[in-house]
């Protein structure tokens, strides 16, 4: 199975969001690098609202995410609840 | 007591249909052909623009919000570093080199970009796509001031920043980059969109973008970290509209599949070409280095493009026709290119210079199967030559490659000790090619390429026939400041004396 | 193939000979010496002896190698469009059938300073 991977700069408003992906995804690694963490897992990423939510404490939608997004690779499909990479393999 | 009514929002996905979708109109007294005349000819089928999704259904309220607090943001950093001298935060005015080059090649790039994008988004008749495009038009156009904002700090302290439009025209090394930009927005929309969105954007920009912004923060640039990461955030979306739309058109007729194959192959290896130059800077220039051009291909070329194109097989899509003799030259590349620059010094609006001790080392053990065997002989040669007091310059002038424009810099795929000689006759005239891959590219549209304007014949030509002195001038280079090597350079000295007042009480 | 167009499509390249104020362009290249980044190219009047071409800007050129100086002329192998060629020194580019961008290679069997065991 390929590897999909997101992006994210490293800042405050991404540490709740990369603990909630890393809460979702027990499969993904997670890489910290100078300004920006780059989270790989095989085949699959999803990034929930909820779990999101929880560990930020306040609402949030899910297109917030493009503030402080890098980059990203797979097959995206989002909704209101989620975001989620993967490949067809 | 009343009863506290929430007002009912509206889901992601009607939003985007309300949005999107909804805006479109059918055409009364005009025909579709009249109104989208460019759809035809490359022989692309399209038969349902609705099948067209934006799989983050951005649409553009949520578009202008999120886009405006980036740029708070981006401004909160810039002036931070204005006000409190950043540039002195630099591990060394050396890596200023990298920048320069961006400034001068990249940037416009981003302005063709936005250029291309405005255009297609009228040229598609599907709403999704239209706004999509806009939205990257603008994006592009944005990247391009924000990335010339940011660097006009530099502009203010060091050389070689203040006359990068005219070098986007007129300097050698920039037509590649233009030349790539110029080969798409002069194809179909259709091909823009494989060339630009996929391609490029898909394919090879995080090669790009990514380590080159965590190089700008391996190397204390917070100005180029903050264009970088503002304008990448974008990119993500970018990405995926790249992939979007290969799937759209492959899925709307498989007569499409050959067409978008043969453009795969094209732009692939154009992109690679013109990305070739991010090697230098990864393996060369950034005084504190992040990763090597090599890690940095297999993270981002066979990793992420080895699970794209595994995944695109289910419709028949092959791996681009380059990608077995770009791997070869990973190992290569970076050290052809900067023999290049250093010796061609005399002619670039930034400095090259000769790797140190360290350097070599950091290189050798980086490539330990070709720096010792090919490249430190010449670069200690090199070192010779500089200490004796007669440092090398190569006034030959290179040869150009039609298609990409880079000099012809490469070996064979299979001998790094001979160059690659291409050639062919069109029309009783001769031209002459860096790779089979730009052959090819050149062999199935002559017309398009016998047209390249190459810096190095065409310096030879009016209005500078031949005369060094007045193309630095036509260039806008100004000798002794902007170019050579960076050993003895005003930047070098300047940033030595200025970072010594900020950290002493002299 | 053809450039994909709506109507014909025919374009003017832009390096032909007459641009060149009655000079030509001659690619010359030494096989297996790197140090040159690339092919040189130079602009000269077709009418050149080869013997200028080789003891004037090329000779100057190659001197940053190191076996620049052991290069013996009257042994070294040439190419022309990649096919092995024989010039005539005393000739002119012209009537040495030396065209407007051709590229010329030379190969010195047996020097070869800077490439490492």
């Amino acid at each position: 199975m390929s590897t999909v991977f997101i992006a994210l700069q490293a800042n405050e408003e991404t540490r709740p969001i990369i603990e909630a992906i890393e809460i979702d995804n027990p499969q993904a690694v997670v890489h910290r690098q100078p300004a920006m963490v780059k989270i790989d897992a095989q085949g699959r990423l999803v990034i929930r609202r909820a779990t999101i939510e929880e560990q930020l404490g306040r609402d949030f939608d899910l297109q917030e995410i493009h503030i402080n997004l890098i980059s990203l690779t797979g097959h995206v499909v989002e909704d209101d609840e989620t975001l989620t990479l993967s490949w067809n393999d | 007591m009343d009863m506290k009514v929430t007002k009912k929002k509206l889901g992601l996905k009607d939003k985007y249909k309300l949005m999107t979708r909804d805006l479109g109109w059918e055409p009364s007294y005009h025909s579709k052909d009249e109104l989208y005349p460019y759809m035809n000819y490359e022989g692309i089928k399209i038969h349902d623009w609705d099948k067209w999704e934006d799989p983050f259904r951005l649409t553009m309220d949520a578009y202008w919000k999120y886009q405006a607090e980036k740029e708070r943001k981006f401004y909160a950093i810039i002036d931070a570093h204005a006000q409190n001298n950043g540039h002195l935060n630099l591990t060394d005015a050396r890596y200023l080199s990298a920048l320069k080059i961006f400034l001068q090649a990249i940037s416009p790039g981003e302005y063709a970009a936005h250029r291309g994008f405005a255009r297609v988004g009228r040229e598609f008749p599907g709403v999704g796509p239209q706004v999509a495009c806009q939205m990257q038009a603008i994006d592009e156009i944005r990247h391009a001031q924000t990335q010339i904002h940011a660097m006009s700090n530099y502009n203010r302290y060091y050389n070689g920043f203040h006359a990068f439009a005219d070098q986007r025209d007129r300097i050698w090394y920039t037509s590649v980059a233009r030349s790539f930009f110029d080969d798409a927005m002069s194809a179909g929309p259709f091909e823009f969109m494989i060339a630009i969105g996929f391609s490029f954007e898909y394919v090879l920009t995080n090669l790009l973008f990514v380590p080159f912004m965590s190089g700008a923060a391996y190397n204390g640039d917070m100005a180029t970290v903050t264009f970088g990461f503002s304008a990448q955030s974008d990119e993500a979306r970018h990405m995926t509209l790249g992939l979007e739309v290969i799937k759209f058109i492959l899925e709307q007729d498989p007569d499409n599949l050959p067409i978008v194959q043969n453009w795969i192959d094209k732009w692939f290896w154009r992109g690679f070409r013109v990305l070739g130059l991010v090697s230098t800077m990864m393996d060369y220039m950034l005084p504190k280095r992040v990763m090597s051009w090599r890690e940095a291909w297999d993270i981002y070329g066979v990793e992420n493009g080895g699970a794209l194109f595994k995944d695109l097989a289910r419709y028949g899509i092959k791996p681009p026709k380059g990608w077995d003799d770009a791997e070869k030259a990973i190992d290569h590349m970076s050290h052809q290119f900067m023999l290049g620059l250093y010796q061609w010094s005399f002619g670039t609006a930034f400095h090259a210079w000769i790797p140190s001790d360290d350097d070599m080392r950091w290189l050798s053990a980086k490539y330990p199967d070709t720096f010792d065997q090919y490249y430190r002989p010449r670069w200690e040669h090199i070192k010779k030559l500089a200490a004796a007091g007669t440092p090398f310059k190569n006034y030959g002038l290179a040869k150009l490659c039609q298609t990409c424009q880079l000099p012809t810099v490469f070996t064979e795929p299979d001998d790094p000790t001979l160059t690659c000689h291409r050639e062919t006759v069109y029309k009783g005239e001769k031209y002459h090619f860096c790779s089979d891959g730009c052959q090819h590219i050149f062999e199935n549209e002559p017309e398009k390429y016998i047209q390249a304007w190459l810096p190095m014949p065409q310096l030879f030509q009016d209005p500078v026939n031949g005369d060094l002195g007045e193309w630095m001038k036509w260039v806008s280079l100004l000798d002794g400041k902007d170019n050579g090597d960076y050993a003895g350079s005003e930047d070098q000295k300047n940033f030595e004396a200025w970072r010594g007042l900020a950290t002493t009480n002299q | 193939m053809t450039v994909a167009a709506i109507k014909e499509y025919l374009a003017v390249p832009r390096d032909r000979v007459e641009n060149f104020h009655g000079k030509q362009l001659v690619y010359v290249s030494w096989d297996r010496h790197l140090l040159f980044a690339a092919p040189f190219l130079l602009c000269l009047p077709p009418e050149t002896a080869f013997r200028e071409l080789v003891n004037g800007p090329l000779a100057m050129l190659l001197q940053a190698d190191p076996d620049a100086a052991a290069i013996d002329w009257t042994k070294v192998e040439w190419l022309k469009s990649n096919q092995p060629w024989t010039p005539d020194f005393d000739a002119s580019l012209a009537a040495n059938g030396i065209g407007h961008k051709d590229q010329l290679r030379l190969r010195t069997s047996g020097l070869n300073s800077l490439l490492a065991a």
